[in-house]
């Protein structure tokens, strides 16, 4: 469990090439197998405007890419985007310590809740609005 | 609201309050709006800012393009600094501009 880490991945592609996009994420979907990685989610996000001009375009495809590994996929998965003149910019997030993170202050607003009722005077409502006030405080 | 951002520049060197908002001298007593400062992520209990989300980032970048300062979004530090990320990380893939002219 300690070895596996989560990567989100977002590539945007040349949109004059927007028919190669389900080709080219099969083909970094295949990369990262290759290096014992799994694909979780593989989801296009669409064409969208993008927010400022890269290489002279104005739009391109977003895809998005959820992998589940070691980090070494991630390496060769980066090298290949960046020799692929087809995606115009990509970007690589880790996510599973954020998402651990978030885990556990859900976990704990949770047993804050349960207990709550018992502290501050046994009638009051269990998702009453002083357990709302207390946690904007914090 | 932007005049009250103003206003507190202009009182000079008060980077060190962003606690309450108390009435500095000079403007006439209970003229300064109390305004309440909450968290909206608190709130809404966020765990996570995801840098993919650009509708709630958006409400963060005022026309210029900057980050809106936690002074005047009322965001608690620790969103806040999810936040910053988060809208950084949406620049790098042109989700968001840096800069708007």
């Amino acid at each position: 469990m300690d070895t596996k880490r989560q990567y989100e991945v977002v590539f945007i592609v040349d949109p004059t090439a927007d028919e190669e996009v389900p080709k080219l994420t099969e083909s970094f979907s295949q990369i990262v197998t290759d290096q014992g990685g799994t694909i979780t989610k593989a989801e296009t996000m669409g064409k969208r405007q993008l927010a400022y001009e890269i290489l002279h375009h104005k739009d391109g495809t977003f895809v998005l890419l959820e992998i589940e590994g070691s980090g070494r996929e991630i390496a060769e998965l980066e090298r290949r985007m960046r020799v692929n003149d087809r995606v115009l910019r990509y970007i690589t997030v880790r996510v599973d310590e954020d998402r651990r993170r978030a885990e556990k202050l859900k976990a704990r607003r949770a047993r804050k809740a349960a207990k709550r009722p018992e502290r501050g005077g046994g009638s009051g409502p269990r998702r009453g609005p002083a357990v709302e006030f207390a946690e904007a405080g914090e | 609201m932007s005049s009250n951002y103003e206003d507190r520049n202009r009182g000079g060197y008060d980077s060190d309050d962003d606690g309450d908002r108390r009435p500095m001298g000079g403007r006439g007593g209970g003229r300064r709006m109390h305004r309440r400062r909450v968290c909206r992520f608190c709130i809404d209990k966020v765990d996570l800012i995801d840098f993919k989300d650009v509708r709630l980032l958006q409400n963060y970048l005022p026309e210029r393009g900057k980050i809106l300062p936690r002074r005047i979004s009322g965001n608690c530090a620790t969103h806040q600094r999810m936040l910053a990320e988060a809208i950084k990380r949406a620049r790098n893939i042109a989700l968001l501009p840096y800069t708007t002219d």
